[in-house]
Order: structure tokens, then sequence, then C-alpha cells
């Protein structure tokens, strides 16, 4: 697949003498929203946590458009256009709805210690900037009205959803979610859906972690399976729903 | 500064002119400037404590820096005043850089043991290092500070001064509170995992969060050196270290101004308690050096366990409430009268 802007080549991780993820090796497609599904403890969070830096592979290699991951940290990897949001949702609760997005503009904006210190009236600009564009996001997402609360006090759905914007602020050309399903209510969830295909439409590319099917089969061009750790089947979503080893592997035999 | 820092800033700044004006016997106006020099160390600690959740216990080393590079150079080698302060600043750069880089590369408290260690390192070699430091009988005929060839001779202008540059400090810390940079560090503080995940190089924002509090207490050490023109290693043990944490904590962590509070209670209460122990002398107590000890603790731990986020937020925090509960009250009354 010469489109493809992710590369898993024989990715293995093993936590002591758990093998987390085996051996695995993935394309994702640019353009394109991929799901990753499987059972709870398959590995999937595991592959989210190797591709952003987070835990370093026991071997095999990650590639992003080209640039080889490994040994990268996580900022350094934010930095290069890998946006992602987390399983347990991880807002930063006391700031503002508009400062979390804030935070995410962080890699478009410069200011250093010495001018943010000593000389802020040098950085209005940059500062109006951020908050222009964080506006935007607010906007977005439809949480404008809520731009002041402090991020801790929204309900969950709202939190997942600002999650989402803190890492488009980003402006990633990969962003990668992690259940953003999970938690909501039925009409949060086809929203949430609705949300995957906007970012889908602007150009980034979605690599998807979730639970709920009936999402995953709708929104999803490419879906893989994962268990233990393993690659058991990967296609369109069509096909996957006839494949005898994922029903194997989700109903057991 | 926006809304209500702004409006406390200015009572600051209301506070330090008129102080001097209240306050006309000279060795309280010396108490004050001595309070100075603490606040100004705390409000950089306050940064690195409150901000970027480290803490150090190694600040009074970064203060006895201050103190000699000023000391040294200005009484040995004749050096200006202003540029020794500058040469006090650049060294305590160089050297939190070089003890917070491979500190704070780890996760959790390595850096409090660093500092730590290095307090005692410093305070050894300031007793020690005798053709330098002039050892345990310290250095004599530091120059006063002028400010634009005008020596600030009286402890008037030296009042002024020193809480000028407190005020100054102040500014600095809340700017870089509302900055690009103080998000980046709050977003560190609310989850470290997502501040990286936006690109937030973790380890170089508490390195240079670092550097910045050494600086504030570089240049509270030089103050120092200047006002009493003569230093020993006396005021610059571990204890001082320990001292500067506990004003922070006393203050609350989470708030420059809970650290200047902090800092200027901690400051006055010796003077409290020399005013206590002459009347219970009065009364035939004999007052014992000892008791400072035990009054200290006392108070410590009463802030500990009812005001834990410190003086500051246990005030105004109480304030809030009483003024709700009366907004709440007059709202029931003025409900019954409709």
């Amino acid at each position: 697949m010469s489109n493809s802007i992710l590369e898993l080549e024989m990715l293995r991780k093993n936590f002591g003498g758990v093998v987390a993820v085996s051996d695995l090796s993935l394309h994702i497609e640019k353009g394109c929203v991929t799901s990753l599904i499987g059972p709870n403890g398959a590995g999937k969070t595991t592959i989210f946590n190797l591709v952003t830096g987070f835990v370093e592979p026991s071997s095999g290699q990650i590639k992003f458009a080209g640039r080889r991951l490994t040994k990268m940290k996580p900022h350094t990897i934010a930095s290069i256009g890998i946006g992602r949001t987390f399983q347990n949702v991880q807002i930063f609760p006391k700031m503002s709805v508009m400062e979390n997005i804030m935070v995410g503009r962080h890699l478009r904006s410069r200011a250093g210690i010495f001018y943010s210190s000593v000389l802020p009236p040098f950085l209005r600009k940059e500062e109006k900037k951020i908050q222009e564009a964080a506006e935007k996001q607010l906007h977005f997402l439809g949480l404008a009205q809520h731009a002041h609360l402090p991020a801790g006090s929204l309900p969950l759905g709202n939190q997942r959803m600002l999650e989402i914007a803190r890492a488009l602020a980003l402006e990633p050309r990969l962003l990668l979610l992690d259940e953003p399903a999970s938690g909501l209510n039925a009409r949060e969830t086809i929203a949430m859906g609705e949300l995957i295909e906007k970012i889908k439409q602007m150009n980034i590319t979605v690599l998807l972690v979730e639970h709920d099917m009936e999402l995953v089969m709708d929104i999803s061009d490419y879906v893989a399976v994962i268990n233990f750790g393993r690659l058991i089947a990967e296609g369109p979503p069509a096909e996957i729903q006839e494949n005898r080893d994922v029903i194997t592997a989700y109903l057991g035999e | 500064m926006k809304g209500k820092n702004s409006a406390g800033f200015l009572a600051l700044i209301i506070g330090i002119i008129a102080t001097p004006f209240l306050v006309t016997n000279d060795y309280y106006l010396g108490v004050l400037i001595f309070a100075a020099f603490n606040s100004l160390a705390c409000i950089g600690l306050c940064l690195l404590m409150g901000y970027a959740g480290q803490i150090s216990i190694g600040h009074g080393a970064f203060v006895a820096i201050g103190a000699y590079t000023s000391g040294i150079l200005t009484a040995k080698l004749a050096w200006s005043p202003w540029l020794a302060m500058l040469c006090g600043i650049l060294l305590v750069i160089v050297i939190a850089f070089c003890l917070g880089i491979p500190a704070l590369r780890l996760k959790g408290h390595y850096l409090a043991m660093a500092t730590l260690g290095f307090a005692s390192i410093v305070h050894i070699v300031v007793v020690a290092a005798v053709d330098l430091t002039g050892g345990p009988s310290g250095i004599v005929n530091i120059p006063r500070l002028d400010l634009f060839g005008y020596v600030l001779n009286s402890d008037r202008q030296y009042f002024y001064f020193s809480w000028g540059v407190v005020a100054l400090g102040i500014y600095i810390a809340f700017n870089l509170i509302n900055s690009r940079m103080g998000r980046g560090l709050q977003a560190i503080h609310g989850s470290e995992d997502a501040a990286a995940s936006l690109g937030i190089n973790i380890t170089s924002y508490k390195v240079q969060v670092f550097m910045l509090s050494a600086v504030f207490a570089s240049v509270s050490g030089s103050l120092y050196a200047y006002y009493v023109n003569y230093i020993d290693p006396g005021p610059f043990d571990v204890g001082h270290s320990v001292l500067l944490v506990t004003m922070v904590a006393v203050g609350g962590l989470h708030n420059i101004w809970g650290a200047l509070i902090g800092a200027i209670f901690l400051s006055l209460l010796p003077e409290f308690l020399s005013f206590l122990s002459e009347y219970l002398e009065a009364f035939g107590i004999e007052y014992q050096p000892d008791f400072d000890t035990l009054i200290y603790g006392s108070i410590l731990l009463i802030i500990m366990l009812f005001l834990p986020e410190g003086i500051f937020k246990g005030i105004t925090g109480s304030m809030g409430s009483v003024v709700s509960s009366v907004k709440k009250s007059l709202g029931r009354t003025a409900g019954r009268e409709q």
C-alpha cells in the first residue's frame, strides 16, 4: 500500500511475560477512518501507546509518513503530526474549556520563558492568534457556550468532545481516538460518529479504537481485528462482519 | 494580569508606598526589608512548587550563591554591584540547569533529594573555602547598592527598592502563569500524559521553571548582601531552605499571593514571639528559646490540619463563604418581604 501514512512492521511489546502486541504488521491508509477492534485486553490501547511514544516497542518498528518513530518521545511525535485522545478522558479539569484548547495550540505558537515572563506585550499578537484558533475549534465542536466553565464540570460527552477539540487544535495529520463513544448515550454516540466523519473530510486520517460495533461499521473505511495482540482479520467493514475468525473471537465457540 | 490579581497588585503597591510612613521604627523597617528578600525567593519557589509541581529543598543554596557572588565580586574585586548581581544570576542559571536536567528527567520527587544534597554541599563549601568566601568569618565591606548613581543609604530607600523588586517579581510570575508557558505548566499539573500528547516537553518546562526560580533566589541573596553589607555562612544552612519551603506551604502552594503572605508571616513571626516572651516574663514565666520551635511546629500543624491549601486560600475561602451566606440570607429576607 503506497498510500499509507502509518506503517507498523512486526511490532511487538512484552510486559514482563505478557505479550501485549505480538509481531503485528498493519498499514493505515491516508485519509481514511480505520478502526481497531477486538475483545478487551487484545492490545489495542497498547498499540496507541506504542504509536504515540508512551511505551517503547520490544521489537519491530513504526513508520509515520516515511519517518521511523522508534525512540521518539511523545512530545516529538505530537510535533510531527500525530494527535490522540485517551480511553479515560484526560482533560485538564481545573482549566477552563477555552484554556484546554489553547494548550492544544502549543506547537503552533512559540513564546518562550523570557518573553512570556518579562515582555508579554510583545506576545499579544501570538496570544490573539492562539485564542482565535481555539475559538474556531470551540465553535466547530459546539462547545462555545461552555468556553469559560472549568473543563472538569462538563458532562462526560462534552469532555470527550473537548478532548478531541484539543487534539484537533494541534492540526494533526493523524488522529488516534481511543474509545471516543464509551460512556456516551445513543444521541451523543450519533453526534460522535458525525464528528468523526467531519474530521475525515478535513483530510485528517483517523485511527479508532471502539467497542460500539454499530458506530464502527457505520463510519469505518477499513477495520482491523486484533485478538491476543495478533491481527486476525482486516478488510472493509462488510467483509469483517462475515469473517468466521472474527465471529469466533467475539462469541467464542 | 487581570481581574482580582491586578486589584491585588494595586493593593500591594499602595501597601508598599504607605508602610514606611506607618512603620517609623528603623528596626521594624529592617525586619520588613528581610521579609522582602524571603518573599522574592518564595515567589520563585512557588512557581516551582505550585505550578511545576516540584519541590526544591535547596533554594537557600541559590540565595547563598547570589549573596556570595555579589559579596566576593564587589568587596574583593571592586566590581559594580549590578554586574555582580548579574553574574550571580548567570551562575545559578547554569547550576540549576546542570542540577535540573538529570533530576527532572525522572518522574517523582528526585529534585527534592538532589537539591537537599546540593544545599548541604554549598553550605560546606561556603564554610570551608576560606580563601574564597572568608569561611566562618565571612565577607565584610560589601558596598551598598546604587540606583542610577544614587546610593541607597537609608533603610527607607532600601525598603522601597527591595519591595519594588518584589512587585516586579510578582508581575513576572503572573505574566508567566498567564502565558503559553503557564498554560503548559497547568496542563502538566492536570495530566502529564495529555500534556505530552499535545507536544509539551515536560522535562524542559520543569527545568526552565527551576532555573527561573533559582534566579529569584539569587537576586534575593544579592539584595541581602547589599543590604547587610556583611555575609557569613550562618543564614545559608539547609534550615533556611526548609524555612523557604515552609513559607510557601504555609501561605498556599498554588497561589503567588499565598507565597507572599506565607513569606511575610513567617518572617515577622520571630518578632511576635519576642513580644510574647517579654509579655510572659512580665508574668514571671521564663521564656525559653526552645519555645520558638514549639510555636513554629504548632502553627505549621494547625495550618496543615485546618487550612491545607494555605493561609491565603483559607482566608479568601472563608471570606467568600461569609459573603455568599450573607447574600443568601439577604435574598431570603428579600423573598419573604415580597
